[in-house]
């Protein structure tokens, strides 16, 4: 393998959310409120992803009070402590940079559903079970 | 004043805790031998000579053989010399990694830069380019490359296109951000001239002004 590439598999996430472009996410963030860090939830729609290896960022979009903002996560980040998608969606491109000239309604992304997806979420599941019970086992690694 | 050699594999990104991205340019960095040690007795002055990177002996000169056998290694396809103000203590044979760097150090890398071949001036030395639109016909054109009457002549040294590129360059003051003493790799905050692949020398930096 490129080295390059085998330096980036080492330093980067072992294990990464299975994320697309239209799933609706929520991105658990490490924020840092003068002494205290706490997580902050940014829930919305991945409407872009870029990048390979450890520089691959998502870019997710909201509506907060009827405007539109969006936030570039490196998903490598240390910062980025989880993503959860929550709703997997159906869509035929790969950026969806047209939601931005949309509103209301037509914001929506169709919900992508069947057999795959179920199968898909089990086992993301499966994988966060075993990953909860290896924390459980390591206690000192897992405590971050 | 320490110097090695390598090659520059390529760049990527390192993450800090708190989430700061910083890119690295990594160089497999070693190990060096040293070929040759020049005395200011012998030579007039001191000096280390550094191979890196062994070369198969039937694509090597028979002068070249006879100089690395001295050194009781294989033929070095990179030698490189590094001035030094007093003898260094180390003798011919001695190995060199990666090692002699550690985080936090700033060094130069000197390395030649990517070859553009013939340029215009914009690429070059960084001209401004004409309107595309509005009938121009002056779009990548240099304009006017002096006066009239007098000195009826363009002065010398004006800049214009040409070659450009395929050169010694230095970096200056570069962080080291990493040592990978297994692999012998060099993680430097930035840039670096040259391809990825191409042969770069690594030394202490000579003014050592961190860079913001």
């Amino acid at each position: 393998m490129d080295l390059i590439q085998q330096i980036e598999q080492e330093l980067g996430k072992k294990h990464l959310p299975a994320v697309h472009v239209g799933d609706t996410v929520e991105v658990h963030y490490q924020i840092r409120e003068g002494e205290k860090e706490r997580i902050q939830l940014f829930v919305g729609t991945i409407i872009s992803i870029k990048g390979r290896g450890i520089r691959r960022t998502a870019t997710v979009r909201r509506i907060v009070q009827g405007e539109g903002v969006e936030r570039v996560f490196p998903i490598h980040s240390p910062r980025v402590k989880d993503v959860v998608v929550t709703r997997r969606g159906d869509v035929r491109r790969a950026k969806l940079y047209y939601l931005r000239d949309r509103v209301g309604k037509k914001t929506r992304v169709k919900e992508l559903l069947g057999e795959k997806v179920r199968r898909d979420r089990d086992a993301e599941k499966a994988r966060r079970a075993a990953v909860a019970a290896e924390e459980a086992a390591t206690p000192e690694e897992g405590a971050e | 004043m320490t110097l090695i050699l390598g090659r520059k594999k390529g760049m990527t990104q390192l993450f800090a805790e708190d989430g700061t991205v910083t890119g690295v340019t990594v160089v497999e960095a070693g190990p060096c031998v040293v070929t040759q040690v020049r005395t200011d007795e012998v030579d007039g002055y001191h000096a280390e000579q550094l191979g890196f990177e062994d070369v198969r002996d039937r694509v090597t000169t028979k002068p070249l053989r006879g100089h690395a056998q001295k050194a009781g290694t294989a033929p070095k396809r990179f030698l490189r010399e590094e001035r030094l103000a007093a003898a260094s203590g180390r003798s011919v044979g001695d190995t060199i990694t990666a090692e002699i760097f550690q985080d936090g150090d700033l060094v130069d890398v000197t390395g030649t830069t990517k070859g553009r071949g013939f340029a215009g001036t914009i690429k070059r030395h960084g001209f401004s380019r004409g309107n595309e639109t509005h009938g121009s016909m002056n779009v990548r054109e240099p304009g006017a490359i002096g006066c009239s009457a007098y000195p009826s002549r363009t002065i010398k040294g004006k800049r214009m296109s040409g070659h450009y590129g395929a050169k010694r360059h230095t970096t200056k003051n570069l962080e080291v951000m990493r040592v990978d003493t297994e692999r012998g790799l060099l993680f430097l905050k930035g840039a670096i001239p040259g391809p990825n692949g191409g042969f770069v020398q690594v030394r202490t930096a000579r003014t050592g002004v961190k860079k913001g």
